[in-house]
């Protein structure tokens, strides 16, 4: 019985069993609640097609991104070139697949940097209190009185630009909302009875940072990073469409909508793709943040 | 309240302080020597000999430590002297005067449409929940904040300059010199620098007012039997609005930061082309004084929020 399939007698029948009160998991019950939401398993699915078109690029693009062919230079769409060629004959496709490498690895990286200081500043900041928690909240005020794309743009041009100097550009700018949400977090906790009794036990302020407070306050910081991340990748193309972080030949999406913008009128692909790819790969991790956010800090449930 | 004031107005102040000064640090504390960029942009290509080269340092105070340096450079920016272009042979002040009233103007009638247009949406789609209304709202809204607005332009210059023909391509003209034209030249790029003060405000009045919503007043004004126009507008709008205050706070930072975008897209002469320009130039003066200008304006965004915030709700106050 256990491996049939169920009838549509038995099926029908199913519901009877409703109202007997059944115990469901937390886990579960959240799985649930994640499963329904279509626009979540939207974002899922995408940043999973992504991670793997972007591990697997050597396989799935159909050219060489940095081969040449000048003589096929800025051919419209074809069956061997699924969206033309540049202006170097280079591949638009492989070259968009090739992309994602770098918008996942900026993105990635970025998040795991800022996130990490952010959270030590804001934890510290939080626990201490005092003037140690006074001095490192204006220090994130004042990171956050330049928009942020305005800062790494910035940081990125005078550290000389390249794709690293970008990502120590994007992690320091993305800092400030790490530390305020870590900040608030462990404020709330410190108060709570269990860290009173850790202390009265006699434990260090490191150790009840690191085991306690940090666990306790991760997953609404978990969820917030991989918004992040989406906006990490938004802010790389913005940078890389201004013309820095782009380590040529390598392939950055934002750079690609700015090559293309010269030759809108004859091939907007060029332009049109890489800026789709890019809205696609943001909103992807948006609904995914979004999604996780909802699950794993209930008091924020409803809020987008 | 003057306590809290004085207090909020110093905080403003040291951050300040701060932001700037360590913009100020990086530059000089990284490689590349100005002075000797200086010499390089010279069109007179002659050799310069060490003591010219010191000479030149001395000149431009580069020769003390850069504590020393900044404090000298803010005290001149009090004065209202943010020192010279070294390749534009212009005063930063010059540039900014020209750059500057061109990226409020824009800005400035970007927020209006923004939220113009994001808190209707945002009150409809809260009042609306569930509904197919809502839902083409919020999608759009959370496409709005994920879209990456230098794209969004090129894409609308493709449709309506490229093929359609309706707007220029690019450009910018003063409204005095010729309003037709300058209101033409506009609407693309406002339309980009609204998008996401745009979609931030419909996403947060849409939740301010949903807290109001489930609101037991709420419940009573309905029970009681009045009309939904009279619930929403006296009840739900009036309560909800608050929060919303603090949007102009999210919003000018995301405007000026998307100004350094847009103006490249559509070529405007504002701060944000400026600021790019300068930092490929490596001309930093005009990067400090563009640092300068945007810090003051988000802080004091900032200030007047948090001010006007307490002002409106008594509750906040207390604090």
């Amino acid at each position: 019985m256990k491996d049939k399939v169920p009838t549509a007698s038995q099926q029908a029948a199913a519901p009877v069993c409703v109202d007997v009160p059944r115990r469901i998991s937390p886990g579960r019950l959240a799985l649930q609640q994640l499963l329904r939401r279509k626009l979540f398993m939207f974002g899922v699915v995408v940043v999973i097609l992504l991670v793997l078109i972007a591990v697997f690029a050597p396989l799935v693009a159909p050219h060489d991104p940095y081969g040449q062919d000048l003589k096929n230079a800025k051919a419209s769409p074809s069956w061997s070139h699924p969206l033309g060629t540049d202006t170097l004959g280079r591949d638009t496709l492989s070259r968009l697949i090739y992309g994602a490498r770098t918008s996942l690895i900026v993105g990635l990286i970025a998040v795991a940097m800022s996130g990490a200081i952010g959270m030590a500043m804001g934890a510290v900041a939080g626990y201490v209190g005092g003037w140690v928690q006074s001095t490192i909240m204006r220090i994130i005020d004042a990171l956050m009185t330049l928009p942020m794309i305005l800062l790494a743009l910035t940081l990125a041009a005078l550290l000389g630009g390249g794709l690293k100097n970008v990502v120590v550009a994007l992690g320091i700018s993305m800092i400030p909302p790490y530390a305020r949400l870590m900040n608030a977090q462990t404020l709330s906790i410190k108060e709570k009875d269990y860290v009173a009794s850790l202390r009265s036990m006699g434990a260090r302020g490191n150790r009840v940072i690191l085991s306690h407070v940090i666990p306790n306050a991760f997953p609404p910081v978990l969820a917030f990073g991989t918004m992040q991340i989406g906006f990490a990748i938004l802010a790389e193309a913005g940078l890389s469409f201004l013309g820095i972080g782009i380590d040529p030949p390598g392939a950055a999406w934002g750079a690609m909508v700015n090559e293309g913008y010269r030759y809108l009128l004859t091939n907007p692909v060029l332009s049109l793709a890489p800026g789709l790819a890019i809205m696609i790969t943001v909103f992807a991790f948006n609904m995914a943040g979004d999604g996780l956010r909802d699950v794993l800090d209930p008091r924020l449930r409803g809020m987008g | 309240m003057t306590g809290y004031l004085i207090r909020r107005i110093l905080q403003a102040i040291v951050v300040l302080i701060l932001s700037t000064f360590m913009i100020f640090a990086v530059m000089r504390w990284l490689p590349g020597d100005p002075i000797l960029l200086y010499i390089s942009s010279d069109t007179y290509a002659r050799t310069t000999s060490a003591e010219e080269v010191e000479a030149l340092r001395h000149e431009f105070g580069l020769d003390r430590s850069v504590p020393e340096q900044y404090v000298r450079w803010l005290g001149n920016a009090l004065t209202g002297d943010l020192g010279e272009s070294i390749f534009r042979g212009t005063t930063v002040a010059a540039e900014m005067g020209r750059a500057l009233p061109v990226t409020i103007y824009l800005g400035f009638v970007s927020f209006i449409v923004a939220h113009l247009i994001g808190i209707p949406a945002g009150i409809i789609s809260a009042i609306r929940r569930g509904k197919w209304l809502d839902s083409t709202i919020t999608v759009l809204a959370n496409i709005g904040i994920t879209a990456p607005i230098f794209w969004v332009g090129i894409l609308l210059v493709y449709f309506f300059s490229l093929r359609l023909g309706w707007l220029p391509v690019q450009g910018f003209t003063s409204p005095f010199d010729d309003l037709g034209k300058s209101l033409q030249q506009m609407i693309l790029p406002v339309f980009c620098l609204a998008l996401g003060p745009l979609a931030g405000a419909t996403r947060t009045t849409r939740a301010s007012m949903l807290d109001i919503v489930h609101q037991d007043y709420v419940r009573t004004a309905w029970a009681k039997g009045l009309r939904e126009r009279r619930v929403v507008t006296k009840h739900i709008i009036k309560n909800g609005i608050l929060p919303v205050v603090t949007l102009g706070g999210m919003a000018v930072p995301m405007i000026l930061g998307g100004s350094v975008l847009i103006e490249m897209v559509f070529n405007i002469p504002g701060m944000g082309r400026l600021a790019v320009e300068a930092l490929f130039t490596k001309d930093y003066a005009i990067v400090q004084g563009v640092v300068l200008v945007v810090a003051v304006m988000v802080v004091i965004t900032n200030l007047v929020t948090d001010l006007s915030y307490g002002w409106l709700d008594p509750r906040v106050r207390i604090r």
